[in-house]
């Protein structure tokens, strides 16, 4: 297929992939101020949201603090911010327009109709219902998209290009979540924070759907390192970065044997996998668990362009 | 316009045979049923996206193209006429193409003017002496044709550049056939389904001998922002080729490639949608960036084809559309079976006084304009804008033509209060390939649903019909 039909497939998953996640992450920041600030502490859960959202620098630009209604407008709807929700629904849907006959008619219709219904959300978040109501909304939007594409589309480059967009997006926001709460997983703090960090805890399992998943794999109250270990090596757990290496080898490959030949991604993609697949939770604890999802980040970058070089140029 | 042709009533009223089906049908019905009809097919088209773009309309940049619901139809004998016709002048076309960039005979024999050919910005002086794939120069004809009265069929132009319009004779009959399947019933109608195969074939047949023997064809489209981009992608994935833009395109080693996921793979034939002016910036205009940088130096190595030639304008131009007789003629030795409308060259001096004091009653028009703009219907305008186009014409008289405003025949037609006669033409289409000339039997029907208006063009307002060919 056409490298720039490729990449436009690619691009669309990421962005609707992209919105969903920082529809999830507004959805938890919402929760948690939502609680006296002796069960979270006094830090300003705002900013973190923006960290984890990975544009603090582009926020910071523009506004001097990270309050509810600058984050809220930011990061679901500046036309400014590159990566807001609306910009992330406005490029899905120009990527899929460019390429209307490489996506089947569902999927079109799905991504079609989310831009026609954004125009409804007015720039101005307007009430907290309603802007639950639009989180929601997104979120229901990336799931029926999915849902389409599982669905309907032919198993063939196109369908893996997609995956890999999906998977290489998802695994970025994984370790995002866990860069700038990393330290709430550290041992050493249960000690100090004790209970306090609970429902910071509870907040990352909820981010990544994962509090009820932590329940039936684990059968005991939140552990920060047993999140970390669910988050990061349970290749069961859907947005583990084990599992979406899992899902990232297996298309890469995919699309190796029908092209008949291997290159930098697919190595890429195995490497980084085997490396999650023989760790031990208490080995990353040991060697540095921030310079593990430094690391890992890189990593996933380096797959991102490796993937382009060889197939979407 | 009281004594036009009605293709149904015929002249004097009498139902004609073809349409003896359709009258009982029209008659039988309910009287909302047309209306609902209209208002599905309208959410059909909307819903499979068949749009096209306006230029200079800033607010709808996605517009509907309005259908008739009720068909045009043309007997077995009326298409014969027109088949054989066609395929004279395509052929004929292609002949004159040949001449003209190569040995110019016609012009030696003094049959056309020569700096007709020369200045005129549409001749490619590239083509030169320029051998394209198995001599076809017009791969995809769409020929205007007009009818004024039972027997006679005119030809108003010669689309032989980048003609568009065939998706929507393909979706008109999807449409219709799904609308009114009772009205099928009591009717055989040549399927016109088969053009995107017919296309491809034709496409694969003129590839290059170099080509390997299952030639890669692609669909070149300026892209997204192009008024015809719908019917682009619609015929590209009915053919099951790749819809490029410039940028999937590179040129390495005087080989076209496509930029795959594959790596670069080789293309043999490029259906282009793009104009001359944009297919190159190294060649053409240096602005365009819709182009392949080194694809004219490809086609004139004779490493791919392209679908139509470049230069092809200088063959449906409107100042060579008056010679188109006198081609037919010089190359084929035959009569026209399709006659050109009566034209008046601004050029030659008694011709443009005959025009100049009978603006009135004629049909001025430019001679590079298209789409409808930049013409004069005479009993349609009034004295200002008479002696404005009088101004223009008596600046530069060798831009313009004029014709009789013709009567152009009548088709019943769905308009606000009720069924209603209006104009129509027809724009069938025409492939060429190395083996054959194939048209599928029917074409695009456009109507002009203001009464009395003569301007079937969708950029002004015009509508579509699905076209019937009957086997009787």
């Amino acid at each position: 297929m056409l490298s720039r039909t490729a990449d436009n497939i690619y691009w669309v998953a990421r962005y609707v992939e992209r919105a969903d996640y920082l529809a999830r992450i507004l959805e938890v920041t919402l929760r948690l101020t939502a609680l006296p600030l002796a069960y979270v502490g006094s830090t300003n859960e705002w900013e973190s949201a923006v960290a984890t959202a990975g544009c603090g620098k582009a926020f910071h630009a523009r506004y001097r603090e990270a309050s509810e209604d600058s984050v809220k407008e930011f990061l679901a709807f500046a036309p400014s911010n590159p990566s807001s929700i609306r910009n992330c629904i406005e490029l899905a849907r120009t990527n899929a327009r460019a390429v209307r006959t490489a996506l089947t008619s569902e999927m079109w219709d799905v991504i079609n109709g989310a831009w026609l219904e954004l125009k409804r959300f007015d720039n101005a978040p307007g009430s907290r219902e309603e802007f639950v109501r639009f989180l929601r909304w997104v979120q229901e939007t990336s799931l029926r998209f999915d849902g389409s594409a599982y669905r309907t589309m032919l198993r063939s480059d196109a369908y893996w290009f997609f995956r890999l967009g999906v998977n290489i997006e998802r695994a970025d926001n994984t370790a995002r979540i866990l860069d700038t709460k990393y330290h709430l997983l550290l041992p050493a703090h249960t000690h100090v924070g004790g209970p306090l960090d609970y429902y910071q805890w509870a907040a990352i399992l909820r981010s990544v759907s994962a509090l009820t998943s932590y329940h039936w794999v684990y059968r005991e109250s939140l552990k920060p390192w047993l999140i970390a270990d669910l988050l990061m090596l349970n290749p069961k757990m859907p947005r583990s970065l084990a599992s979406c290496y899992d899902n990232l080898v297996r298309y890469c490959d995919d699309i190796a044997e029908a092209y008949g030949r291997q290159g930098p991604a697919q190595r890429k993609a195995r490497g980084i996998r085997t490396r999650l697949s023989n760790l031990k939770i208490d080995e990353v604890f040991q060697n540095g668990l921030h310079e593990f999802i430094t690391e890992f980040i890189s990593d996933n970058n380096e797959l991102g362009g490796a993937i382009s070089r060889q197939y979407l140029m | 316009m009281a004594d036009c042709f009605d293709e149904m009533r015929g002249a004097n009223g009498e139902i004609r045979p073809a349409y003896a089906g359709l009258d009982a049908w029209l008659r039988d019905l309910e009287p909302d049923i047309l209306e609902q009809r209209r208002q599905e097919a309208e959410l059909l088209f909307r819903r499979i996206g068949i749009t096209f773009a306006v230029y200079g309309e800033a607010d709808s940049t996605e517009r509907l193209i309005p259908f008739d619901v009720i068909p045009r139809i043309l007997g077995a004998a009326e298409w014969d006429l027109l088949r054989r016709g066609l395929t004279q002048r395509v052929k004929a076309i292609n002949l004159y193409l040949k001449d003209i960039y190569g040995r110019r005979e016609i012009l030696k024999a003094g049959l056309i003017p020569e700096d007709l050919v020369f200045q005129n910005q549409v001749f490619r002086p590239e083509m030169n002496a320029q051998k394209v794939p198995h001599d076809v120069y017009v791969h995809i004809a769409g020929i205007d044709i007009v009818r004024v009265d039972a027997k006679t069929f005119y030809v108003l132009e010669d689309n032989a550049r980048t003609p568009s319009g065939v998706s929507y004779m393909l979706e008109n009959r999807e449409i219709m056939m799904r609308l009114f399947p009772d009205l099928f019933s009591r009717y055989r109608v040549a399927p016109v389904e088969n053009y995107p195969d017919e296309l491809l074939a034709t496409l694969k047949s003129v590839a290059p001998d170099t080509a390997a023997a299952d030639p890669t064809v692609v669909l070149l489209t300026p892209g997204i922002y192009n008024s015809a981009y719908f019917e682009h992608s619609f015929l590209a994935d009915k053919l099951g080729i790749e819809l490029v833009e410039g940028r999937d395109l590179l040129v390495k080693g005087g080989v076209v490639y496509m930029r795959t996921t594959e790596g670069p793979k080789r293309v043999d034939v490029i259906y282009r949608r793009v104009d001359d002016d944009f297919l190159d910036p190294l060649a053409f205009r240096p602005d365009s960036t819709l182009g392949v940088p080194g694809l004219m130096s490809a086609y004139q190595a004779g490493q791919v084809t392209l679908a139509n030639a470049v230069g092809t304008g200088i063959a449906d131009d409107k100042a060579i559309y008056s010679y188109m007789p006198e081609i037919l003629r010089f190359y084929l030795g035959e009569e026209p079976i399709l006659q050109n409308v009566p034209t008046w060259r601004c050029r030659d001096p008694d011709d443009l006084a005959y025009v100049l004091d009978h603006l009135p009653e004629l049909v001025v028009k430019e001679v590079h304009g298209s789409g409808g703009y930049g013409m004069l219907v005479g009993p349609m305008a009034d004295k200002g804008r008479i002696a404005a186009f009088r101004t223009r014409i008596e600046a530069d008289p060798k831009n313009y033509i004029a014709q009789p405003t013709l009567a152009l025949s009548t088709c019943p037609t769905w308009v606000e209060r009720g069924v209603a006669p209006r104009h129509i033409d027809l724009r069938p289409f025409v492939l060429t390939g190395r083996d054959a000339v194939r048209i599928v039997p029917g074409g695009l029907t456009r109507v002009a649903l203001q009464r009395g208006s003569l301007v079937v063009n969708s950029s002004q307002g015009g509508g579509t019909k699905d076209t019937w060919v009957l086997d009787t």
